[in-house]
């Protein structure tokens, strides 16, 4: 026969301090694996929901980055708009829209120093291939005029990036004339700006890359394919998605040190969970010794007290929880290790984060657990009755 | 009986409760050693001799510009500057894209380079070979380790940046101070596959003539191109490296919110402990005050057995956390050049003393105020 939950949650309630410092124990380890899956997770999103699978990314041959020099000829770019496939738009033109990327420093607010910040230069073409960029303010740079638009995000993290300031690049100084929203993709981390006014600046003879439309997947695996096979172009195809998803690789340094530290800190709050849920059996002895006396069966025994530690490790990971909600959503950057330049992500405690956060504190529940529990179960009737 | 051994005999009376909690702070103090690590590997690590007095120029709207070859004999014509030499980053491949498999390759200049970085050691014969082989290169004494390489090995690099593809021959070894992860070959060879490259550099390495003149030299430097077509920012090489790892993101906020989690941690676990000791011994203070121990010294015995307790805690955690680090350290990737020092252990230390000190304190001193005849009276 089992014994009743609320047993557990009565004795948890008896010893109030004992269980909250043990529970804020566990709570403040979650918290912090929280915290690191949750910056992961937004990352992943950051990375994962950029790009339309219709779109074709033509590199450089041997490149895998936009960044990289040399790039896709003049030459090419012509042959591409002419290529069988490619998406028109209502005005009959071919969706090929020829891209420059420059990284810029700008200093971070608040003084925290400066960092690279991406700038992609293109045409109003290149604008209506991203229909899930939206203006939030101002208006889209004009052609052939020095001025840039920013996301949402960069205005907010650097400074001089607002309506009305003035980014400098290269030669000019480029009025910031518009603010858009990039819906929580790479492209959140953008300056973009117009790309004949920068080829005149800066000499640039070929493309970074180019953006190619097809009008279905079908026809887009075969552009990619057109694309790494055809000799004379000399380019790597990529599908848009597949291009930003290989750049999630730039979490791995949070990826790598944020899993020692929670797993150390997991360490140590099992050995803190272990502490309490002996000194509950310790006091118990007495309690547990007349439970077998009724009848109680020593595995029932064993599962109440588990229960008991899962009660408190539970316990702990809702108030971690808790204590992590006001940071969702909060922005911060990391360097991206493709681009060499500052990726903007937010935070995003994600239903699978907060699953992993209970799993992880249930775990520690079960390790800490398992050793009083069976002390619990196994101590001798009669002595424990004389305690 | 000594008062020390009184408290170690307090400290050791639930055994199993003592190890539990020494081993659940070890485990803290560990991270927190960790931590302090990392963070003075970034911004504490003090600038060698010799890299205190370089500069590295480079173009002031970001490291993507190159800058002009000529720009070299006109900063050499700038008073302080003892040598420069030119650099440009390769970022290209080696085998595969694995982390593992990653270093930093620069193609650099090897007339002059030897002359601004000193402390690298290379036994000047191998110095010889490699400036009259266009496609030579040095190592780095642990790449050369950690992949068995030899003098007269091929090495190809695929490039990512640069539509060339290296293929170069080890012909020497360096030893540096400390560990660089890279390798140096002569940049004519990136020119030759590349002609666009001709004529420009990523940026300058400057050797000042000494630590005192580097401002200077960098504010001469930086006046020199102010008004030309391509403008330098001139900076020390330390306040460069650190620029890299300002670009990883806020760090220090990241470590400083899990420090004090940590510490946060220990505190509530450790006040645990002995708040439940404690508790249990009601009765035995009461007979400790009727023996004469005046209020002040149970809370020290009280106190010093929450204290000791931490220590041991902290100096296992800290130890371990010294074995753990040398042991990444010298497996190569992101941990290349991490050591704990002695000053982070007894940081790591004074830290847990702190800890042990502050959550004691309020249970103990509760214990010391209790009147005599309600202790004696008490039910554990």
């Amino acid at each position: 026969m089992a014994i009743p939950l609320s047993y557990n949650v009565r004795n948890l309630r008896l010893r109030k301090s004992l269980t909250i410092m043990t529970a804020l124990g566990i709570a403040l380890t979650v918290a912090t694996a929280v915290f690191i899956m949750a910056l992961l997770a937004g990352l992943n999103r950051a990375f994962g929901t950029t790009g339309d699978p219709l779109n074709v990314l033509m590199l450089r041959k041997g490149s895998n980055s936009e960044l990289a020099a040399g790039g896709v000829s003049r030459d090419a770019m012509q042959v591409l708009k002419e290529l069988p496939g490619v998406a028109r738009n209502s005005k009959g033109e071919p969706l090929v829209s020829g891209e420059d990327i420059l990284v810029v420093v700008l200093p971070r607010k608040g003084g925290t120093g400066e960092t690279n910040v991406t700038t992609r230069f293109l045409t109003p073409l290149g604008i209506e291939m991203r229909p899930q960029i939206h203006l939030v303010a101002g208006r889209w740079f004009t052609p052939g005029q020095r001025e840039v638009v920013v996301s949402s995000s960069i205005s907010r993290r650097f400074e001089h990036a607002n309506l009305g300031d003035v980014v400098h690049i290269g030669k000019g100084d480029w009025p910031v004339v518009g603010i858009f929203d990039g819906s929580g993709t790479a492209h959140d981390s953008e300056i973009w700006g117009d790309i004949n006014q920068l080829v005149t600046d800066f000499e640039r003879t070929v493309y970074s890359s180019v953006l190619v439309r097809a009008t279905d997947p079908v026809a887009a695996e075969a552009l990619k394919n057109r694309g790494n096979d055809d000799q004379r172009l000399e380019l790597n195809g990529l599908l848009e998605p597949d291009y930003y998803a290989s750049q999630t690789k730039s979490g791995a340094p949070i990826n790598i040190v944020g899993w020692i530290v929670a797993f150390i800190m997991a360490v140590g709050s099992c050995f803190a969970a272990a502490n309490t849920m002996y000194a509950a059996v310790a006091y118990r002895g007495r309690e547990i010794a007349t439970l077998r006396v009724i009848g109680f069966s020593r595995p029932s025994i064993l599962t109440s007290f588990m229960l008991e530690s899962l009660l408190l490790s539970l316990l702990g990971a809702t108030l971690g929880i808790i204590l992590m909600l006001p940071f969702n959503g909060m922005t911060t950057g990391t360097q991206n290790q493709v681009t060499f330049s500052e990726v903007v992500f937010s935070l995003q405690m994600t239903p699978a984060v907060v699953g992993s956060a209970i799993m992880f504190a249930l775990i520690m529940g079960l390790l800490g657990g398992f050793a009083p529990a069976w002390h619990a179960s196994r101590r001798d009737i009669l002595n424990a009755l004389r305690d | 009986m000594t008062l020390t051994r009184f408290v170690t005999k307090n400290a050791l009376r639930n055994k199993r409760r003592s190890i539990l909690t020494i081993l659940s702070i070890g485990g803290s103090l560990l991270l927190l050693t960790f931590l302090i690590t990392i963070w003075r590997t970034f911004y504490n690590s003090q600038p060698s001799e010799q890299s205190a007095q370089r500069l590295i120029v480079r173009h002031k709207v970001s490291l993507v510009f190159n800058l002009p070859s000529f720009y070299r004999e006109k900063i050499r014509s700038i008073p302080g500057v003892k040598e420069v030499v030119n650099q440009q980053w390769f970022g290209g491949q080696y085998k595969d894209d694995k982390p593992a498999n990653y270093f930093a390759q620069f193609g650099t200049d090897p007339e002059e380079f030897p002359k601004v970085y000193p402390e690298f050691k290379l036994p000047a014969d191998q110095l010889e070979v490699w400036k009259h082989d266009r496609a030579g290169a040095i190592v780095d004494v642990g790449l050369a380790k950690k992949f068995a390489w030899k003098i007269g090995d091929r090495l190809n690099i695929k490039g990512l940046i640069f539509p060339v593809n290296l293929e170069l021959t080890i012909r020497g070894i360096f030893t540096p101070p400390d560990p660089t992860q890279s390798i140096y070959f002569n940049k004519s060879y990136i020119d030759e596959g590349f002609p666009r490259l001709k004529g420009s550099e990523g940026f300058f390495a400057v050797l000042a003539d000494s630590p005192e003149s580097v401002p200077r030299v960098a504010k001469a430097i930086d006046e020199e191109f102010r008004n030309a077509d391509r403008p330098t920012k001139t900076e020390s090489e330390h306040a460069f490296q650190l620029g890299f790892i300002g670009m990883l993101g806020n760090i220090k906020a990241f470590i400083m919110s899990i420090c004090l989690a940590v510490v946060f941690t220990i505190l509530l676990v450790s006040a645990n402990t002995m708040a439940m000791s404690i508790r249990e011994r009601t009765r035995e203070v009461a007979v400790l005050k009727t023996l004469g121990f005046t209020r002040r010294r149970i809370l020290g015995l009280f106190v010093g057995e929450a204290v000791s307790l931490s220590l041991v805690g902290g100096l296992i955690g800290s130890l371990l956390c010294f074995f753990v680090v040398t042991g990444m350290a010298s497996s190569g990737g992101y941990f290349t050049g991490m050591k704990v020092t002695p000053i982070t252990m007894a940081f790591a230390l004074l830290i847990a003393a702190l800890v042990g000190f502050a959550s004691s304190f309020v249970p103990s001193y509760h214990a010391a105020k209790v009147n005599i005849v309600d202790g004696l009276r008490h039910i554990g």
